[in-house]
């Protein structure tokens, strides 16, 4: 107990001496959560691993740690981000370059791009855009029992907001290159807000890059609104240095008939915390999760997903998979819960992991909680080693062994990328994930962000 | 090309193989048949070099070199090739990834450089052609989701793509409807020259009438009983594998 009120004070102190200077640059309305959101927090505190939820995931190895800096970076900082060029080759984007998460207003405002679908600062859209922030904000960001999304809701001082309007189909993805650098140690709290509005369509490609070997934690709260009928991606890559500790939380809310699919990408990352809730929100919607991590040394990459079907008649599909090296450790935790309404549900989860040593370990933990009749609903998970059967298949082909075994980690790990319906962001993606099983540095070529 | 000296192997401690002695020379068919658990598998299973059995006695000699000290992708570039009775289904792994991969391997075995890519998808259409396979197969991942006899049909489209020295087929009839075993049995035929070999393992005489044998070979218990003729195989077929397993009880017994 005196660990988690000692840890949790260092965070306390933070908003007593800040709130005031965060609060001039946000609207009233986003300011009206901060204060009942902090006194949450200090109830909740930091998860810990007595929390089920964390059972394998230590948050006090990057939260019990004197930060220098906690808040947005200086105007300065943004010259060198605006330096930075993502090149894929034949990746057609709208691409935006954040620092530490914070969208750049030094240059750039609020815009509305090509296509119809704006994007910029939360801070300057709350002015802008004041009915649709209302209508939105901390309306989906509903985990009631996790400390760090109250105290993202209380501190974070400003985040991205995209809005792509009714009726708007953006055929170019947009792609975000949040680059992650600073001199010293950091804690970074960003606050995203997405809105796809009805008959919509909207996906989004989220790349992440240490630039600097500094220690960093970041706490990131991304709320989307989905709305009837629209289609919306989101594709992460997270490729952060060994020493950057990372917890997300994606909170996908989903009307009537629309599809929405998560991808998260885990190349590298010092502790790495997603969790992404989808709520089916109205009938025939369809959520996809999928997720991929590779680790090695002591990383440790946690997915948590929870599905939460309301209404009738939606499906969803997990598939998360993790290859372990060393003495990396790793957690799946799947729930899906069927409310009593919600039949002719269909949902399905997977979770299969490869641990290539004995000194790796994977902890996976399906949830499923079903109260209505009419549901048809699967899940399996695996922990193994790679097939011995399938590696002597492709030996008795004549490939050696070792590149009998990078073949089938390869295809083990593109199970999950061909998932990607951007075609050359999966051909990067399997490019970037077979450099990686072969121990190479696992960065774009084009890109001058050493991540690794 | 192939001899077995004395061949003695087990699993897990149980003795399987127990005494094996057979010669293949180039240009035969030889056919192995025995009834269920009489160690056909398991020989098959040494020959192309799976790592669970364990060889306790005995020879195998390859070319004049003794294939028990290579390992198995060695014999496959040497030009042994495994049909598998359970071919295994590999999710991620493209069909032609995995060709293209094998086939490269052979070639730089052989000194060759690699086969450009427009080669290679012509070499794959000919072979295609050749084992009448769908050609939508080649572009799903290896085995994944194919029926039981696409799976077989695919074990010869693999063959036919690495043109080998000694086809080891293990129970590749089995299960497999008519018009599947004309088109395996159509592959073998095919493929078959004066300079390589076929060890064709079953259980049934009905894939002797498409690929006619030099040899047949009754296994029984881990021993080859019975050598013959074709004429063997249709004996079989007839009486079944109990009058064997009475000669062999006598022989003991005497």
């Amino acid at each position: 107990m005196s660990d988690k009120i000692e840890i949790s004070d260092r965070y306390s102190g933070l908003y007593r001496e800040n709130i005031e200077k965060i609060s001039e640059s946000s609207s009233a309305y986003i300011n009206s959560f901060r204060e009942a959101a902090f006194k949450r927090f200090i109830e909740l505190g930091i998860p810990t691993k007595k929390n089920e939820d964390y059972k394998y995931t230590n948050l006090n190895l990057y939260f019990d740690h004197d930060y220098k800096n906690y808040f947005m970076p200086v105007a300065s900082d943004f010259v060198k981000a605006e330096e930075f060029r993502c090149d894929v080759a034949d990746l057609d984007t709208h691409g935006i370059v954040l620092l530490n998460g914070f969208y750049p207003t030094i240059n750039d405002k609020l815009q509305q791009l090509p296509g119809g679908a704006w994007i910029g600062n939360l801070n300057e859209a709350a002015v802008m855009f004041p009915e649709q922030i209302e209508k939105h904000y901390n309306k989906y960001a509903n985990s009631e029992t996790d400390g760090l999304v109250h105290l993202n809701t209380a501190l974070a001082p400003d985040g991205v907001f995209i809005y792509v309007p009714e009726g708007v189909t953006m055929i170019k993805p947009v792609q975000i290159v949040n680059l992650v650098y600073s001199d010293e140690d950091i804690f970074n709290q960003h606050r995203n807000l997405i809105i796809v509005d009805k008959n919509a369509q909207f996906s989004l490609i989220v790349c992440d890059h240490t630039l600097s070997p500094q220690r960093f934690l970041t706490n990131a709260v991304t709320e989307v609104f989905v709305g009837e009928n629209s289609h919306f991606d989101i594709i992460r890559v997270q490729n952060e240095h060994n020493n950057a500790g990372k917890v997300t939380y994606t909170f996908i809310h989903q009307e009537r008939n629309s599809v929405a699919s998560s991808n998260n990408m885990t190349l590298h990352g010092g502790l790495i915390r997603n969790s992404t809730y989808h709520y089916l929100g109205g009938e025939g919607a369809e959520s996809n999760s999928y997720g991929l991590f590779l680790t090695d040394k002591f990383q440790h990459v946690d997915n948590f997903v929870n599905v939460d079907h309301a209404f009738p008649h939606c499906t969803s599909n997990q598939l998360f998979k993790g290859v372990l090296d060393d003495m990396s450790t790793g957690a799946f935790n799947g729930r899906i819960l069927v409310r009593q309404d919600a039949q002719g549900t269909l949902a399905y989860q997977k979770n299969n992991n490869i641990l290539l040593t004995d000194d790796a370990r994977m902890d996976t933990k399906p949830q499923l909680e079903i109260y209505a009749d009419d549901v048809k609903c699967s899940h399996g998970a695996t922990v193994g080693q790679l097939d011995e059967d399938a590696l002597f298949y492709l030996q008795s082909r004549g490939i050696d062994k070792q590149e009998a075994r990078l073949m089938l980690m390869f295809g083990f790990a593109h199970e999950v990328i061909q998932n990607i319906k951007i075609e050359p962001l999966r051909e990067r993606m399997d490019n970037l994930v077979m450099q990686r099983l072969k121990g190479e540095l696992s960065r774009c070529e084009s890109c001058m962000v050493n991540c690794g | 090309m192939l001899i077995i000296n004395n061949l003695k192997a087990a699993i897990n401690g149980k003795n399987i193989l127990k005494g094996i002695s057979l010669e293949v020379k180039p240009g035969e068919i030889h056919a192995i048949m025995g009834p269920n658990g009489s160690g056909k598998s398991t020989l098959a299973a040494v020959l192309a070099g799976r790592e669970f059995v364990k060889v306790i006695e005995g020879s195998v000699t390859y070319f004049g070199k003794d294939l028990l000290e290579m390992a198995a992708e060695d014999r496959a570039k040497e030009g042994i090739f495994l049909g598998f009775q359970y071919p295994i289904e590999i999710p991620g792994v493209s069909m032609v990834n995995f060709m293209k991969t094998a086939v490269n391997e052979h070639r730089k075995h052989k000194g060759l450089s690699p086969l450009s890519a427009s080669d290679f998808l012509k070499m794959m259409r000919e072979k295609k052609e050749m084992v009448e396979i769908d050609s939508k197969l080649a572009n799903r991942s290896v085995n994944e989701g194919y029926s039981g006899g696409e799976k077989k049909k695919n074990e010869i489209f693999q063959m036919a793509m690495l043109e080998p020295k000694l086809a080891i087929l293990d129970e590749t009839d089995s299960g497999l409807d008519i018009d599947a075993l004309r088109i395996v049995a159509g592959g073998v035929n095919k493929l078959k020259n004066s300079d390589n070999s076929f060890i064709v393992i079953t259980h049934y005489q009905r894939l002797l009438d498409y690929i006619v044998p030099d040899v047949v070979h009754v296994l029984y218990d881990g021993r080859i009983v019975k050598t013959a003729g074709k004429e063997l195989a249709v004996e079989l077929e007839e009486k079944g594998y109990d009058w064997i397993k009475k000669e062999v009880e006598n022989n003991i017994l005497a």
